[in-house]
C-alpha cells in the first residue's frame, strides 16, 4: 500500500474531513465579516487602521514558523499559515466594502522610514481601487492556495519550511500592491523575486531545481536593474516617490525622460512578468512545487508589472512611445509563447507558456491604454490560470509525479472533479463566451483595434491581429492539453496503474471547485458597454486611481456595429480553435497530429525546441560571460590581484616597517632629539615672516 | 660695550636661554639618571627665571605666579622620579637610563 492510498483510508476514518473543516472555516469567516460590518456600522469601530493587519498577518505567521522550522506539530503550522492568510482575506474583503461604502481611498501611515531634507518616504499603506482588488486577488487566490497546498505537500519533510516561504511570499506581495511609495513597492517586488528563487529551487537537492531558481533569480535582476534605475530618475526629476507626489508632479517630468523612465520601468515589468527578452526564466520556473506555479507563476507575482503600470499609469501616458513598446512587445510575447504551447508535452510547460502568453494580452491591453481591461483580464486570468494549475497539480499528484502529457489519458473517468474543473478553466481561457476570459480578453482585443493609445491605427489593426491569432492557439493548445491529459484510454505505464491513480483530497478539490466557479463568473463584474443594461462594475472601480490615465487616453467611440463584430471573431476564433483541437485530439484517435509533425518536421522541430532562444541567450551572454569569468580568474586574477597587487604591496609594507623599525630605538634620549628638532623647525616656521 | 657695563633686562633673558641649552643637551646626552635629573631641573630653572624676567617686562605679577606652579610640580616629579630610580637600583644595580632597556625588543 502507498503513502496515498494510506492517507485516503485515514480521511475516511476521521470523523471530520478536511473538506468539511474547510467550509466550517468559510463559515465562520463570513459570520465574522456580517459581524463586524455591522459593529462598523453601529458601534463606530474604525476597521481602516485594520488595512496594516492584511500584510502583517502572513508576516508574524512566517515569523513564527520560520524561527521554529520542523518544531511546531504540524496541524499548528498548517493552522497559522493558512489562517492568517484567511484572516487577511476577511480584512480585505471588509476593507474593500468600507471603500465601495464611503468611496474614500483608506491609508495608513505606519512611520517614517527614511528622511534626508525634503526627501521622505513613509512605510505607508493604501487601499484604493486597483490595490483593494489586487489585495482581493492576492489574498483570496493565495488562500485558496493555500487550502491545496495542505493536501499537495502532506508529504513533504520540509512542510513547515514551505509554508514559512508562502507565508513570506504572501507578506511581500501585499506590501508590493499596498504600498504607496515606490520604494515600498521595490521592498515587494525583491521580496516575492527571493520568494520565488526559495520556492522554485524548494527540493533544492535535485540541480536542475536549484539551477531553474537561480535563472529566475538572475534574470529577474536584469530587469530590477532598469527598476532601479526609473525610480532614481523619477528621484533626481521630481525629488518625491509617493504615488500622491509623483501623479500631482507627473507633468514637470518632459517627454523625452518620461520615455526613458517609462522603458526602463518596463524592462523592470519583462523581467517580472516574464516577458520577452526576459521571459526565458517562467518555464523552468515550473521545477518549483506546483501550488507555488499556481500562486507565485501564474496568478500573482508575475503580474505585478501589469499592476505596476497600471499604478503609474499618469505617468505612462505621457510617453505614448512608450506605451507603444509595452503594447508590442505584449502583442508578440502573447503570440510567441502560444506558439511554443502548442508542441510541449509537459503538462506544467504548456501552462506555463500560457502564462507568457496571457501576461502578453495583459500588457497588450496597458499599453494600448486600456488599464482598466488589462488589470481585468489580470484578474479573471488569476483566477482560471490558478484553476489550471492546480488541476495540473491534481493530476501530478494522481499520477504519481508523471507530468509528461503522452503517458496520460483516461483520467477523466480516474479524476472526476479535477476533470471537469480543469476543462471549465479550459473554455474560460479559450474564451468561449459567458465565461470569464471571453469578458477579459474581448475588451482588450477590442480596445487594441479601437483605441491603440500612441500607436497608428494601421499598427493597432496589427496588434490585434497578432492578439487575436495568440487567442486562436491559446484555444487549440489549452484544449489539445485537455483531450490529451483526460480523454480516451490511459496511456500511463504499468507501474503508475499498479500504484493506482486517483481522485486528489477535499483540500485540494474544494479550492478546484471555487476557482472553476470563480472563472465562470469572474467575467460578469466587468460587462461591455454595449451590454447597455448590464453594468460595468470593474471599470467603476477602477475610475478614481486611473482618471488621470483615461483622462489622457480619452473616451473611445468605437461603433457599437464594430464591437459586436470582434466580439463575433474572437468567439468564432474561440470555438474554432476547440473544434480543432477537439478533432486532432479527443481519445487519441486521429493519426493527422503525427503526419502533420512529419511532414513539417523542420518548423516543429524549432518551436518544440522554444525557438532555440535559451540557446542564443547561452551563446550571445553566458558563455561570454563565463568567459569573461575564466579570464578575470585564470588572468587578472592570479596575475594582477595575487601577483602585483597583493605580493608587491605586501613587500612594501614589509620593507617600510623593517627601515621604519629602526627609528624606534626605545632610548628617550634619542626621541627626545626628535622633539627638539621639530620643536625648532615649528617656531622657525612660524617665526618666517615675523621681523624680531 | 655698554652690554658690558649696563644688566639690561635682555642679559636675564640669554642667561636664560643659556641655561636651557646646557641642561637639555644634559637631558639628551648623559646616561646617568642622576644627571639627567638635575638637567631637567636646569631646564625648569632656567624657564623660572625667563617667567620672572617677563614679569618685570610687563610689570606685572602673573610671571610669579607661573613659577610657583612650576616650582610646586618640579618638587612633586622630584619625588616621584627619585622614587622612580631608587626602585630602578634596587632591581638592576644601576641608574644609567640605557642599562634599562628590558622592554625593548
Amino acid at each position: 500500500m502507498t503513502h496515498h492510498e494510506s492517507e485516503h483510508e485515514a480521511v475516511a476514518a476521521a470523523p471530520i474531513g478536511p473538506g468539511r473543516i474547510a467550509l466550517w472555516v468559510i463559515a465562520a469567516g463570513l459570520a465574522a465579516l456580517f459581524i463586524t460590518l455591522r459593529l462598523n456600522l453601529s458601534a463606530g469601530i474604525d476597521v481602516t487602521r485594520w488595512l496594516v493587519l492584511i500584510p502583517l498577518m502572513p508576516a508574524v505567521a512566517c515569523l513564527i514558523n520560520g524561527v521554529f522550522v520542523n518544531k511546531l506539530p504540524k496541524p499548528l503550522v498548517t493552522a497559522l499559515a493558512v489562517g492568517s492568510v484567511g484572516v487577511s482575506f476577511f480584512i480585505s474583503v471588509i476593507l474593500f466594502i468600507h471603500l465601495k461604502i464611503t468611496g474614500e481611498p483608506i491609508q495608513q501611515v505606519m512611520y517614517s522610514w527614511m528622511a534626508a531634507g525634503d526627501f521622505s518616504v513613509n512605510v505607508s499603506f493604501t487601499l484604493d481601487g486597483l490595490s483593494g482588488l489586487m489585495a482581493l486577488v492576492v489574498t483570496g487566490v493565495g488562500w485558496l492556495i493555500h487550502i491545496y497546498s495542505i493536501g499537495y505537500m502532506a508529504h513533504d519533510e520540509s512542510y513547515s519550511r514551505y509554508f514559512t516561504y508562502l507565508n513570506l511570499f504572501t507578506f511581500s506581495m501585499l506590501v508590493l500592491v499596498l504600498g504607496d511609495s515606490l520604494p515600498l513597492m521595490f521592498v515587494g517586488w525583491e521580496g516575492v523575486g527571493l520568494c520565488s528563487y526559495l520556492l522554485i529551487g524548494f527540493w533544492f537537492t535535485d540541480n536542475e531545481k536549484a539551477t531553474a531558481g537561480k535563472k529566475a533569480f538572475i534574470v529577474n535582476r536584469i530587469g530590477d536593474m532598469g527598476f532601479v534605475i526609473a525610480m532614481l530618475l523619477l528621484f533626481w526629476i521630481v525629488g518625491a516617490l509617493d504615488y500622491t507626489t509623483l501623479a500631482a508632479q507627473a507633468k514637470t517630468v518632459s517627454p523625452m525622460w518620461a520615455t526613458v523612465i517609462c522603458l526602463l520601468l518596463f524592462f523592470g515589468a519583462t523581467g517580472k512578468s516574464a516577458q520577452i527578452p526576459l521571459y526565458v526564466w517562467l518555464p523552468d520556473a515550473m521545477a518549483g512545487p506546483t501550488p507555488v506555479s499556481a500562486l507565485i507563476h501564474a496568478a500573482t507575482m508575475v503580474t505585478a508589472g501589469v499592476y505596476m503600470i497600471a499604478r503609474l499609469s499618469f505617468l505612462f501616458v505621457l510617453a505614448p512611445s512608450a506605451m507603444m513598446t509595452v503594447a508590442i512587445v505584449g502583442a508578440l510575447t502573447a503570440l510567441f509563447a502560444a506558439t511554443i504551447g502548442l508542441f510541449q508535452y509537459d503538462i506544467k510547460k504548456v501552462l506555463a507558456y500560457s502564462t507568457v502568453s496571457q501576461l502578453g494580452f495583459m500588457f497588450l491591453g496597458v499599453g494600448v491604454g486600456a488599464f482598466a481591461a488589462g488589470i481585468f483580464h489580470l484578474m479573471t486570468h488569476a483566477f482560471f490560470k490558478a484553476c489550471l494549475f492546480l488541476g495540473s497539480g491534481s493530476v501530478i499528484h494522481g499520477m504519481h509525479g508523471e507530468q509528461d502529457i503522452r503517458k496520460m489519458g483516461g483520467l477523466d473517468k480516474l479524476m472526476p472533479i479535477t476533470s471537469k474543473t480543469f476543462f471549465v478553466a479550459c473554455l474560460a481561457i479559450a474564451g468561449i463566451p459567458p465565461l470569464a476570459a471571453f469578458f477579459s480578453k474581448d475588451e482588450i482585443l477590442y480596445k487594441t483595434f479601437a483605441v491603440h493609445y500612441g500607436a497608428p491605427s494601421w499598427l493597432g489593426a496589427a496588434l490585434w491581429l497578432t492578439g487575436a491569432l495568440a487567442a486562436a492557439c491559446t484555444s487549440f493548445y489549452m484544449f489539445r492539453l485537455y483531450y490529451l491529459t483526460f480523454s480516451g484510454e490511459s496511456r500511463a505505464p504499468e507501474e503508475i496503474k499498479k500504484k493506482g491513480i486517483h481522485e486528489s483530497p477535499y483540500t485540494m478539490t474544494i479550492p478546484l471547485i471555487v476557482l472553476a466557479f470563480l472563472a465562470i463568473v469572474g467575467g460578469w463584474v466587468g460587462m461591455p458597454h454595449i451590454f447597455h443594461a448590464l453594468p460595468n462594475y470593474f471599470e467603476h472601480n477602477l475610475e478614481e486611481t486611473l482618471s488621470v490615465a483615461n483622462n489622457a487616453v480619452g473616451v473611445v467611440h468605437g461603433s457599437a456595429m464594430l464591437e459586436w463584430g470582434l466580439m463575433l471573431i474572437s468567439t468564432a476564433i474561440a470555438l474554432g480553435g476547440w473544434i480543432v483541437a477537439r478533432a486532432l485530439y479527443k481519445d487519441a484517435r486521429s493519426d493527422v497530429p503525427a503526419r502533420m509533425k512529419e511532414k513539417f518536421a523542420g518548423i516543429h522541430k524549432v518551436i518544440f525546441n522554444k525557438y532555440y532562444v535559451d540557446e542564443g541567450y547561452f551563446y550571445a551572454f553566458i558563455r561570454p560571460t563565463l568567459n569573461l569569468g575564466l579570464f578575470l580568474w585564470g588572468f587578472v586574477d592570479t596575475y594582477l590581484v595575487d601577483g602585483v597587487l597583493v605580493k608587491v604591496s605586501a613587500w612594501l609594507v614589509r620593507s617600510a616597517g623593517m627601515g621604519l623599525r629602526l627609528v624606534q630605538t626605545g632610548n628617550v634620549q634619542t626621541y627626545l632629539l626628535a622633539f627638539l628638532v621639530g620643536a625648532a623647525a615649528l617656531l622657525a616656521y612660524l617665526w618666517q615672516g615675523t621681523s624680531l | 660695550m655698554s652690554w658690558l657695563t649696563t644688566i639690561t633686562l635682555n642679559h636675564f633673558l640669554v642667561l636664560a636661554v643659556l641655561l636651557f641649552t646646557l641642561g637639555m643637551i644634559g637631558v639628551m646626552l648623559r646616561k646617568n639618571g642622576l644627571i639627567v635629573f638635575m638637567c631637567i631641573e636646569l631646564m625648569l630653572n632656567a624657564v623660572n627665571l625667563a617667567f620672572i624676567t617677563f614679569a618685570a617686562m610687563h610689570g606685572n605679577e602673573v610671571g610669579h605666579t607661573m613659577v610657583f606652579f612650576v616650582m610646586t610640580v618640579a618638587a612633586a616629579e622630584a619625588a616621584v622620579g627619585l622614587a622612580v630610580f631608587v626602585a630602578l637600583f634596587r632591581n638592576k644595580v644601576t641608574v644609567y637610563v640605557d642599562e634599562a632597556a628590558d622592554l625593548k625588543l
